[in-house]
């Protein structure tokens, strides 16, 4: 069960070759979107307000710094799980959602009794110590909302390769 | 503490926590956010070339939301006995739709992301994934998003 809201007619061919383009990066230069239009033989109003576009409507999230979390000293990355009331998943997953330290928060279902576990909170810090603290830190934040939580720390990544459309 | 981290001065660690988005869609973009960072437009340009150069930054641009292109993404784990999990992770791994497959430490041990250009056939490559492991695969897909984001000590 996907709630999807499909957009695929609303991205035609143009919108396509500019995301192509543009999924590994902008050019860092001073006119970026004029370098694109020129590469795609566009003009740089038209890639303009097509990524206005498909940015308000969603199909970008955001645009500017992609970290490299391993990089910049992240080391431990914990998946921290937790069962919280239906009726409080979406005030307590924007709340969690906006701590410093959660990168991904989402809402996902149950498969009881192996998992009952419905709200998903990303957690990155230097060590588990860390980690912990930060779990700590949600768990605080939820109160007696949290029934039930785990910690999943990843031990190897053993495939990684994005999402990329075809080009 | 990493090396590359610990290489960053403070205007790179403002950079970083300022431009996680609203990198603006204008003639002269970088200029436009250079300016709140009180830096100039050929600073930010260099600063972040090095710092995707450097690995910092795995990029620097629009991060795409793949369900909105058309397609479908899911969360999916397997609980997989540790003799069987090189094999296990060898055929999750060889489908193209499998995008990230992570190793954790659970009874679910196994989590990877599928992704596809159309939702049905988020399905199919899970059956295909059970019927090949002989495991049963638990789908998790996102219900509700919740802010994404990463800071660092500035």
């Amino acid at each position: 069960m996907i709630a999807l809201q499909v957009d695929r007619d609303s991205i035609d061919d143009v919108d396509r070759r500019i995301i192509v383009a543009t999924q590994k990066g902008l050019p860092l230069v001073p006119r970026p979107y004029h370098a694109i239009a020129e590469a795609l033989g566009l003009s740089p109003d038209d890639v303009m307000s097509r990524m206005k576009r498909l940015a308000e409507s969603g199909v970008i999230r955001r645009i500017g710094c992609i970290p490299n979390h391993y990089a910049l000293g992240i080391r431990a990355n914990a998946m921290s799980v937790w069962d919280v009331p239906d009726e409080k998943v979406g005030e307590l997953g924007r709340r969690i959602g906006a701590l410093d330290f959660v990168t991904h928060c989402y809402q996902r279902p149950r498969h009881l009794p192996l998992w009952p576990y419905n709200l998903f909170a990303m957690v990155h810090g230097r060590d588990r110590a860390e980690v912990e603290r930060e779990v700590d830190i949600i768990a605080a934040e939820l109160g007696s909302s949290c029934r039930a939580r785990d910690i999943l720390y990843s031990t190897r990544i053993l495939k990684k390769t994005g999402l990329r459309l075809a080009e | 503490m990493s090396d590359r981290a610990a290489s960053l001065d403070e205007t790179d660690r403002r950079i970083i926590n300022a431009l996680q988005g609203g990198f603006p869609v204008s003639e002269h973009p970088f200029a436009e956010a250079a300016a709140p960072l009180g830096i100039s437009e050929d600073e930010l340009i260099r600063r972040v070339d090095h710092l995707v150069s450097a690995g910092v930054l795995s990029r620097f641009g629009p991060l795409y939301n793949a369900e909105r292109l058309g397609g479908a993404v899911t969360l999916a784990a397997i609980s997989v006995p540790e003799a069987e999990f090189e094999r296990v992770a060898a055929l999750v791994n060889a489908r193209p739709e499998v995008a990230h497959n992570y190793a954790r430490e659970h009874r679910l041990n196994m989590w990877f992301v599928v992704a596809a250009d159309r939702p049905e056939r988020i399905a199919e490559v899970l059956a295909l994934i059970e019927a090949e492991t002989g495991f049963p695969v638990l789908d998790m897909p996102k219900m509700q998003e919740f802010f994404i984001g990463l800071r660092i000590a500035a």
